[in-house]
């Protein structure tokens, strides 16, 4: 009997530690596939943040290094630079990226340094217990916003892929979601577009893509695909918001 | 090689590509920036890679992501862009990676000022990021010796797979010397394969290497931390490195100095000899680990009443030095701070004061 659905090879054999309803593992093993389908799974680097997927060492199947918070746009420029033949990606969530990380990330992409951002925005702080992000939408309700995000008090959710968008040198800018079966397909081929950029020298690319924390959000997971749906999409805008086919 | 007169700074970046390494990652501060300017140039001869980051941390973690990726890789700063490193120092040391890092120290605290100092003895030897960990620290006192030291501390570096920090100051930074390059290293980190994220398929290996400073559990995080203490303590058995002057006769003091200070330590005790006044000096060339036996020994010579540690601040080292002759003989400290650089008369009237 033919297999028509089989573990990608760059995704290894176990358990995440991923809450049910939790969208990270789709967003895993999308880049697995396309690692798999474009063959580089033996010269990928990953950089893993800090954020709920800390660990996504464990959850590949190839080479990882582990940054500080933050700091992945930094630590996968120094390996990119000093092994332009490895292919290098950076993972990180939305306080990683958005918050602490702000600086390495803007100056990696105005760079155009040749790897690639898969960029998870859960619009709230997962791993350490669902504070407030730079991401969190008006009136949402987080451990340091109990009454909601006053946007008077702390502006507005950061649109990451709008602001790198506004730099010249990044080549491909997208925002996808994993909300729905159609949109994962769509989330896939921006991530395969991303990394064939990169092997054709391309410079930088980001995938931001919109996801779930139904345990911080204090919903299920299927409520939780709704509120995104509803919420988050109304106000992050899917699309690509910068190709090199544009320029 | 013919001896060239270089200015320390250049001759710095000069050792680094002497030593193979080809990876520079940098941000701008005096007094140590000719390091910058002089590889801009350089490296790309060399067809290595030289990248001004957007600050001091970016500068640092991308020192840890070519390292990890098991490249030879170089960083210089001084003092408040140290500090920012602080993170990222004590990740490559958990993650064990190896660096070489300078530090052409001016005062502090805070902006401080641009003058030479020697305020961050204890960020380099006790800590400065958070954690268990040391570095390796090397301290020159001569533009000769920064090149030495820098091409050695490669080497150093990938034996340990730890960060190595030199320690000098704006002083040897900014003066010019004649010096020589000793003959250079060519082969990359030989044990690289075992650790090192170059891509499975360039090891011919099925299992991917990872590396990382996370350790989730108390019994892995306590045996990493174990790992680290072993290497330490062969540091302590293999690498002090330290300068004796003027300890072979009758010393009635021991002074212990190191760097730029401990020059103008040896015109003192040459000053004294003069007067029939016998002084000794310990450098230490290592600051860790720390040469405690040479001073143990030095101090519990008959002759010796005390130890005077002489210092571009306000009083680090001497606490190694207590530590060293624990209690034997009064252990007492003359320092400046701020790019206040006491002359051998003032250190020869505080050797006088001490010695009543
Ligand atoms: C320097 C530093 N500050 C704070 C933390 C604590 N911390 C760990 S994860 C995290 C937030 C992660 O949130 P996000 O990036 O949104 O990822 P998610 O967990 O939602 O996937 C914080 C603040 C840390 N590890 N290091
Ligand atoms: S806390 Fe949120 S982001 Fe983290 S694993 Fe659970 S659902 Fe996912």
């Amino acid at each position: 009997m033919a297999k028509v659905f089989l573990k990608p090879k760059a995704l290894a054999d176990t358990h995440t530690h991923y809450c049910p309803g939790c969208t990270h593992g789709i967003i895993h093993r999308l880049v697995a596939e396309v690692i798999d389908e474009l063959g580089v799974q033996d010269t990928t680097v990953g950089v893993a943040p800090v954020g709920c997927s800390v660990l996504a060492y464990n959850y590949f199947n190839f080479d990882f290094q582990e940054a500080a918070h933050g700091r992945a746009p930094a630590v996968a420029t120094g390996i990119k630079r000093a092994r332009p033949d490895l292919t290098v990606f950076t993972y990180q969530g939305d306080g990683d990226l958005a918050s602490i990380g702000m600086a390495e990330i803007i100056h990696a992409a105005n760079r155009g340094e040749k790897f690639v951002t898969i960029f998870v925005n859960n619009a709230v702080y997962g791993m350490t217990g669902g504070q407030m992000a730079p991401t969190t939408m008006p009136n949402q309700i987080s451990t340091t916003s109990p009454a909601g995000r006053d946007v008077a008090d702390v502006g507005m959710p950061i649109k990451v892929a709008e602001l790198l968008a506004a730099l010249q040198t990044p080549a491909f800018i997208s925002r996808q979601a994993v909300l729905k079966p159609k949109q994962i397909f769509k989330a896939k081929k921006a991530i395969k577009k991303a990394f064939q950029y990169q092997l054709e020298g391309k410079c930088f690319s980001m995938v931001e893509v919109v996801s779930t924390c139904p345990t911080n959000w204090g919903l299920t997971p299927v409520d939780s695909l709704k509120w995104a749906e509803d919420k988050l999409l109304s106000y992050y805008k899917l699309g690509d918001y910068k190709t090199p086919e544009a320029e | 090689m013919a001896k060239v007169l270089m200015k320390g700074n250049e001759a710095i970046g000069e050792a680094a590509i002497k030593a193979g390494c080809l990876n520079y990652f940098a941000y701008p501060i005096t007094p140590q920036t000719e390091v910058a300017e002089y590889l801009c140039r350089r490296l790309p001869e060399e067809n290595g890679v030289f990248l001004q980051a957007e600050s001091e941390v970016a500068a640092s973690y991308m020192l840890f992501g070519a390292a990890g990726a098991g490249e030879r890789v170089f960083t210089t700063s001084s003092s408040p862009g140290i500090s920012l490193m602080g993170e990222a120092i004590s990740y490559m040391a958990g993650a064990q990676l190896p660096a070489v890092l300078v530090n052409i120290m001016r005062g502090g605290p805070g902006l401080g000022g641009i003058l030479p100092a020697q305020g961050d003895y204890f960020q380099a030897t006790k800590g400065g990021g958070h954690g268990d960990y040391r570095l390796l620290t090397l301290a020159p006192a001569s533009v000769q010796e920064a090149v030495e030291m820098v091409m050695e501390a490669f080497t150093l570096a990938e034996k340990y797979r730890n960060p190595v920090m030199i320690l000098g100051d704006g002083m040897l930074g900014q003066m010019m010397e004649p010096v020589e390059f000793p003959e250079g290293l060519t082969t990359a980190p030989s044990n690289k394969d075992e650790w090192a994220t170059n891509g499975m398929g360039n090891r011919n290996s099925n299992k991917p290497n990872i590396v990382k400073s996370l350790f989730l559990t108390d019994t892995d995080l306590n045996e990493n931390n174990l790992v680290l203490k072993a290497k330490y303590e062969e540091m302590k058995k293999h690498e002090i490195r330290y300068e004796s002057y003027n300890t072979d006769g009758d010393y009635q003091l021991l002074l212990v100095s190191f760097g730029m200070m401990s020059r103008i330590c040896k015109s003192a005790i040459d000053d004294l000899k003069e007067e029939g006044i016998e002084i000794g000096l310990i450098r230490p060339q290592t600051l860790f680990p720390f040469p405690d036996e040479a001073i143990r020994q030095a101090v519990d010579k008959p002759s010796c009443k005390s130890a005077l540690s002489v210092e571009l601040n306000m009083g680090q080292m001497v606490e190694d030095v207590e530590r060293c002759v624990h209690g034997k003989r009064p252990v007492s400290w003359f320092g400046t701070a701020g790019g206040v650089i006491p002359t051998p008369e003032e250190v020869v009237a505080e050797i006088k004061r001490v010695l009543g």
